[in-house]
């Protein structure tokens, strides 16, 4: 059983060329002295309380929208003697507009908020790590003119960007979604990843696997890859973040279309429905950017935890 | 565009590829033309989402004149055309020339919802507004985070810096539409402090356009909450970077010194310290200014404020293409152009980023 899960991370690993986490586990500084990423992971958050605090905060979110949807119906019962109403214990967060429960929707909005925000930071991952990877490796006019470009879709403000490029296409599934939201935030990461090679790229592995003319798809995803790979994770973390605002902003704009469970539906309906303005209202209102908040600052704290995990150096400034 | 290059290379072909490579290490000229290729490149993408999206905008207008309301196919391909300047029967490579040549001469075609406004005209009527709303948020946010953030460094590890650390990291991750919200939520409705339906709108009725200080007053008093906003979302990041900033500047040996030779401290902190730790900001000004007219978009709408950012957000819910995307044109064009000016201040005050060779 052992060999075959073995086997098959093997083959992982030379299919998906080293892109994926688990297989840089394989060539870590760590792994090579016998202690996995695993243990120096909790040997680490020992210390990191707030690190700690904000993976158990992420955890339960992965937790409902894992399970969320499984837990609460589907139904949403509309009752108008309960409008507004506030917590009690048939209702733990009040109810809404037309007396839905405001925790069940936060609870099911989860699973999509997640779904989307990681969908859409791993196409943006996946497109500025081979792009900017390659250009920083090529060199030439193909590094500027990725530059170049990358630069003109940097200006251009984002949040408007996604309004006007959402307009022109109808977002009934997620995969759209997150695909039009990874279409407008690639360039940061991707300056942030040629910087990276870049510098990767004077190395004397780099420089000896050149010598040898193991080409450059070998270079790419054997050499320069796997060692940035804590890079890329924080960075995909860091995109996540900016993929869940995204989409919060797409929903607040009524550009999805508007049905399902999602927090940016919450506030789109709060909004429309004139909730801001009432004075009995504030946990509608207030629940669903509470939970955007919460998750974006365990993402936040996250990221910056994987960072001083990643670089010991940092450890002791 | 790269106009700029292209042209000079007609010119100086006979003079050598050097000429061509010292026009282009020019600072200014490199701007420049990054800049038009930018406007250019946006109007490109426009032009091509329109045209050749399925179901395109152009083509769903003309369905649904045909359709609906009984036109000739004739009839509502002119009507399209005048409405996008945008002429459907001709081939696409002639369509995008014409359409290219309509934006020179600042045809951006007409509303759908209002037919007969050109879009020009409702740009013009909207865009002040927010330039003077978020510009004054803008400047706010910078000198405020410049003094607050040489307070921190100045006074580094106090309990001052660490209250001031934690306000300035919660100002920056809480989202600026978020905030308009729980502006709005909080001061406005639960406590009742801010008349905000009074504030709504950019003047109050029967309000004259003139230079008195009754419309100053007036145009204050309905822009302060986006300029709050704006103001104190902005200020966080201001804060943490002239803080880090400053610190690095402390330890230049120029300070030290100027302390050597007995200079007063006030002196020192304004003239030595201040002015080059305040030189990396303006690289993240342009960034900003980007960063804060993307967030009118979504801060206009919640406070009412009639600028352009609330007028894209009902373009966009009504789906009215031309005025979106003449809206999505010019707010790429004053960025870039701001952005271009960003960056002229910036290689006034720091001469070493002119040197060519070292271009970002």
């Amino acid at each position: 059983m052992a060999q075959t899960t073995a086997t098959r991370g093997g083959e992982r690993r030379e299919a998906e060329g080293g892109s994926t986490v688990a297989s840089a586990s394989h060539r870590s500084p760590a792994a090579s002295r016998g202690v996995g990423w695993g243990q120096v992971f909790v040997r680490f958050l020992r210390h990191d309380k707030i690190g700690a605090a904000a993976f158990v905060v992420f955890g339960f979110f992965v937790f409902l929208a894992l399970f969320g949807p499984l837990l609460t119906s589907t139904d949403k019962v509309t009752d108008l003697s309960q409008l507004y109403s506030q917590p009690s214990r048939d209702h733990i967060l009040g109810t809404d507009y037309a007396g839905h429960d405001i925790f069940t929707q936060i609870v099911r909005g989860t699973r999509s908020v997640m779904v989307v925000g990681a969908l859409a930071a791993a196409m943006s991952t996946v497109l500025a790590v081979t792009l900017g990877a390659l250009s920083a490796l090529a060199g030439g006019p193909l590094d500027s003119g990725v530059l170049l470009i990358t630069d003109v879709v940097l200006t251009i403000p984002y949040i408007v960007f996604l309004g006007v490029l959402a307009t022109f296409v109808k977002l009934d599934s997620p995969i759209l979604l997150a695909l039009i939201i990874a279409a407008v935030s690639w360039p940061t990461l991707l300056r942030a990843v040629r910087a990276q090679v870049l510098s990767l790229k004077e190395r004397e592995y780099v420089e000896a696997a050149r010598v040898l003319d193991l080409g450059t798809a070998h270079i790419l995803f054997r050499e320069v890859l796997p060692n940035m790979t804590s890079y890329i994770v924080i960075n995909f973390v860091i995109a996540m973040t900016g993929a869940i605002y995204g989409q919060i902003i797409l929903y607040f704009f009524g550009l999805v279309p508007l049905s399902g469970d999602n927090w940016g539906l919450m506030i789109q309906f709060a909004f429309t429905k004139g909730a801001i303005y009432f004075t009995n209202s504030l946990w509608y209102i207030m629940s669903p950017i509470v939970a955007i908040c919460l998750l974006q600052l365990s993402l936040v704290l996250i990221s910056r935890s994987l960072e001083e995990i990643f670089n010991p150096r940092l450890r002791e400034g | 565009m790269v106009a700029i290059p292209q042209e000079r290379s007609a010119l100086a072909r006979f003079n050598g590829r050097d000429v061509l490579g010292r026009l282009w290490s020019h600072f200014l000229l490199r701007r420049i033309a990054k800049a038009l290729f930018t406007v250019f490149f946006v109007s490109t993408l426009i032009f091509f989402l329109v045209r050749l999206l399925p179901g395109s905008p152009v083509e769903v207008l003309i369905a649904q004149l045909t359709g609906e309301y009984g036109y000739s196919y004739e009839m509502a391909a002119n009507q399209a055309r005048s409405l996008f300047a945008i002429d459907p029967n001709q081939p696409l490579f002639l369509q995008y020339i014409d359409y290219l040549r309509n934006l020179m001469r600042g045809d951006l075609g007409q509303s759908l919802l209002s037919p007969g406004v050109p879009v020009t005209a409702i740009i013009l009527k909207y865009l002040p507004w927010t330039l003077f709303s978020v510009g004054l948020g803008l400047l706010l946010a910078f000198a405020g985070g410049v003094v607050l953030g040489m307070v921190m460094a100045y006074r580094r590890n106090s309990a001052l810096d660490h209250l001031l650390s934690i306000a300035a990291s919660l100002f920056y991750s809480v989202p600026s539409y978020l905030f308009g919200i729980m502006v709005i939520v909080f001061f406005g409705i639960r406590m009742g402090l801010l008349p905000i339906a009074d504030m709504r709108g950019t003047l109050s009725s029967g309000q004259q356009v003139e230079l008195s200080v009754a419309f100053i007053k007036d145009a204050l008093f309905h822009a302060a909450l986006p300029i709050v906003t704006y103001a104190l979302t902005g200020l966080g990041a201001w804060m943490l970077l002239m803080k880090s900033s400053t610190i690095a500047a402390l330890e230049e040996d120029f300070v030290t010194a100027a302390r050597a030779r007995g200079l007063p401290e006030r002196r020192i902190a304004i003239l030595y310290v201040g002015r080059n730790a305040i030189l990396p900001l303006f690289t993240q000004l342009t960034i900003s200014i980007g960063f804060i007219v993307g967030g009118s978009f979504l801060v206009e709408p919640i406070f009412q404020y009639q600028g352009i950012g609330y007028t894209l957000f009902k373009a966009i819910q009504s789906r009215d293409y031309p005025l979106l995307q003449g809206i999505f044109l010019m707010i790429t064009i004053s960025v870039v152009v701001t952005n271009l000016i960003a960056d002229l201040l910036y290689s006034r005050l720091d001469p070493r980023i002119r040197r060519p060779g070292r271009s970002d």
